[in-house]
C-alpha cells in the first residue's frame, strides 16, 4: 500500500471533481462535490480495498487524503 | 385497578433477538405482562442478563444462532405451543450501491428475511401457533415508508418482510393467527453502533424527528405488547410505524 495508490482509489470515488486537483493534503471536505455518500463510499472503499473498517468517530475527526491513509495503514 | 386489556397473563410468548435492544425491551415488559417468555439470542452472557430482569416464573432461554438451519429447526421443536412469537432479531447495514457485495446481500436477507420466514412455516408445520395466536415482525420504517443513502440492503430485507406479513395474515387468518409487524424508525440500540454517522450527523438525524429524538427500545416494546395481546384481536395485517413522526 503507498499514497499513491491511496489517492487513486479514493479520487475513482468523485464524478466532477477534477483528479489532478487532489493531492494527499487536499482536505476533502472543502470539495463541491463531498457529501455524506461519499463519507460513505470512502469508508466501504477502504474496507473493500484494505480490508480495514475505519469507525465513524475516525471518519468524522480526518479532514485530509493523507490523514485517513494514515489510519488505514496503522489498523493494516 | 383490574381493568388491563394489554395484559399478557397466560400466554406463552417466544422472543428472538431478546439478548439486547428492543428484543430484551420486549421480553423483559412481556414478562411483567403476566407472560411466559421463551427468550433466545445468540450472546450468553446477555441472553442471561435478559433472564435475569424477567419478572415471575415459567420462563426459558435458548442460546441459538438461526441462520443455522439445524438449530432453527430444533428450536421450533423444542417450544410449547405459543400464544404469541415476536421475529425481532436483525441485523443493520450501511453500504453504497456500488460496493455491495453479494455475500453481504445474502448475509442480511438470510438474518432479516429469511429466518423469520423460515421459523414461521416451522412453528406453523408442528403446530406450535395456537388458535389465537398473534405473530409480530420487528420490520422498520426503511423501505415500506422511508429511504435513505446506503440503506439498499437494509431496506430490501425489511419490505420483503412486510410482503410477508401481510400475506400471512391473510393465509393464517381462517387458523385465526393474525400477523403483524411494528416498523420503527431510528431506536438508541447497538444495531447502529457499527454505522458511519458522527455524532454531528446524529444530531442533524434527529432533528428531522418532529419529536426531536431517537426511541426507546421500550416504547417499541409497548407496541409489540398491544400487537400479542387481545386488545388488538382485529388487527392483523397491519404495519404500526412508530417513528417519532419521521415519515410524515
Ligand atoms: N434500532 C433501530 O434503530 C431499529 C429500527 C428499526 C428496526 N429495527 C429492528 O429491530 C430488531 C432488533 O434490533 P435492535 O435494534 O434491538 O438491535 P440489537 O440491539 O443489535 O439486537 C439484535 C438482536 O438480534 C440478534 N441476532 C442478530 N443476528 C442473529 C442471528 N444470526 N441469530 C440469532 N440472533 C441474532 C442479536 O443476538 P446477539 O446480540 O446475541 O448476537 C440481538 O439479540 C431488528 O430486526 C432491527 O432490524 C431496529
Amino acid at each position: 500500500m503507498d499514497i499513491n495508490e491511496f489517492l487513486n482509489h479514493f479520487t475513482n470515488l468523485f464524478d466532477d471533481t477534477d483528479a489532478s486537483t487532489l493531492t494527499p493534503e487536499t482536505n476533502f471536505r472543502d470539495l463541491d462535490e463531498w457529501s455524506s455518500l461519499l463519507a460513505l463510499s470512502t469508508m466501504s472503499m477502504i474496507d473493500e480495498e484494505y480490508d480495514v473498517q475505519l469507525s465513524a468517530e475516525q471518519m468524522r475527526k480526518a479532514n485530509t487524503i493523507n490523514e485517513l491513509y494514515i489510519l488505514t495503514q496503522a489498523k493494516i | 385497578m383490574t381493568f388491563n386489556p394489554f395484559t399478557l397473563e397466560g400466554k406463552i410468548i417466544l422472543v428472538t433477538g431478546a439478548s439486547s435492544g428492543i428484543g430484551k425491551a420486549t421480553a423483559i415488559a412481556c414478562s411483567k405482562m403476566g407472560a411466559s417468555v421463551i427468550i433466545t439470542g445468540r450472546n450468553v452472557e446477555r441472553l442471561q442478563e435478559t433472564f435475569n430482569e424477567l419478572e415471575g416464573v415459567g420462563h426459558n432461554q435458548v442460546i441459538a444462532e438461526l441462520t443455522d438451519e439445524d438449530q432453527l429447526t430444533k428450536l421450533a421443536e423444542m417450544v410449547p405451543p405459543l400464544d404469541g412469537i415476536v421475529n425481532n432479531a436483525g441485523i443493520g447495514s450501511k453500504t453504497p450501491i456500488s460496493f455491495i457485495k453479494k455475500t453481504d446481500l445474502q448475509t442480511i436477507l438470510d438474518v432479516n428475511t429469511i429466518v423469520p420466514i423460515m421459523l414461521t412455516k416451522n412453528l406453523l408445520k408442528k403446530k406450535k401457533m395456537k388458535r389465537g395466536a398473534s405473530m409480530v415482525f420487528t420490520s422498520s420504517i426503511s423501505g415500506i415508508c422511508s429511504v435513505d443513502i446506503g440503506n439498499t440492503l437494509y431496506s430490501v430485507s425489511k419490505s420483503a418482510i412486510d410482503g410477508f406479513m401481510k400475506n400471512a395474515a391473510k393465509e393464517l387468518a381462517e387458523k385465526g393467527i393474525r400477523v403483524n409487524s411494528v416498523n420503527p424508525g431510528m431506536v438508541n440500540t447497538k444495531i447502529n453502533e457499527y454505522s458511519s454517522v458522527s455524532e454531528e450527523d446524529i444530531q442533524r438525524d434527529m432533528a428531522n424527528y418532529p419529536l426531536k429524538r431517537y426511541g426507546n427500545p421500550e416504547e417499541i416494546a409497548y407496541a409489540i405488547i398491544y400487537l400479542l395481546s387481545d386488545a388488538s384481536a382485529w388487527v392483523t395485517g397491519t404495519a404500526l410505524k412508530i417513528d417519532g413522526g419521521y415519515s410524515l
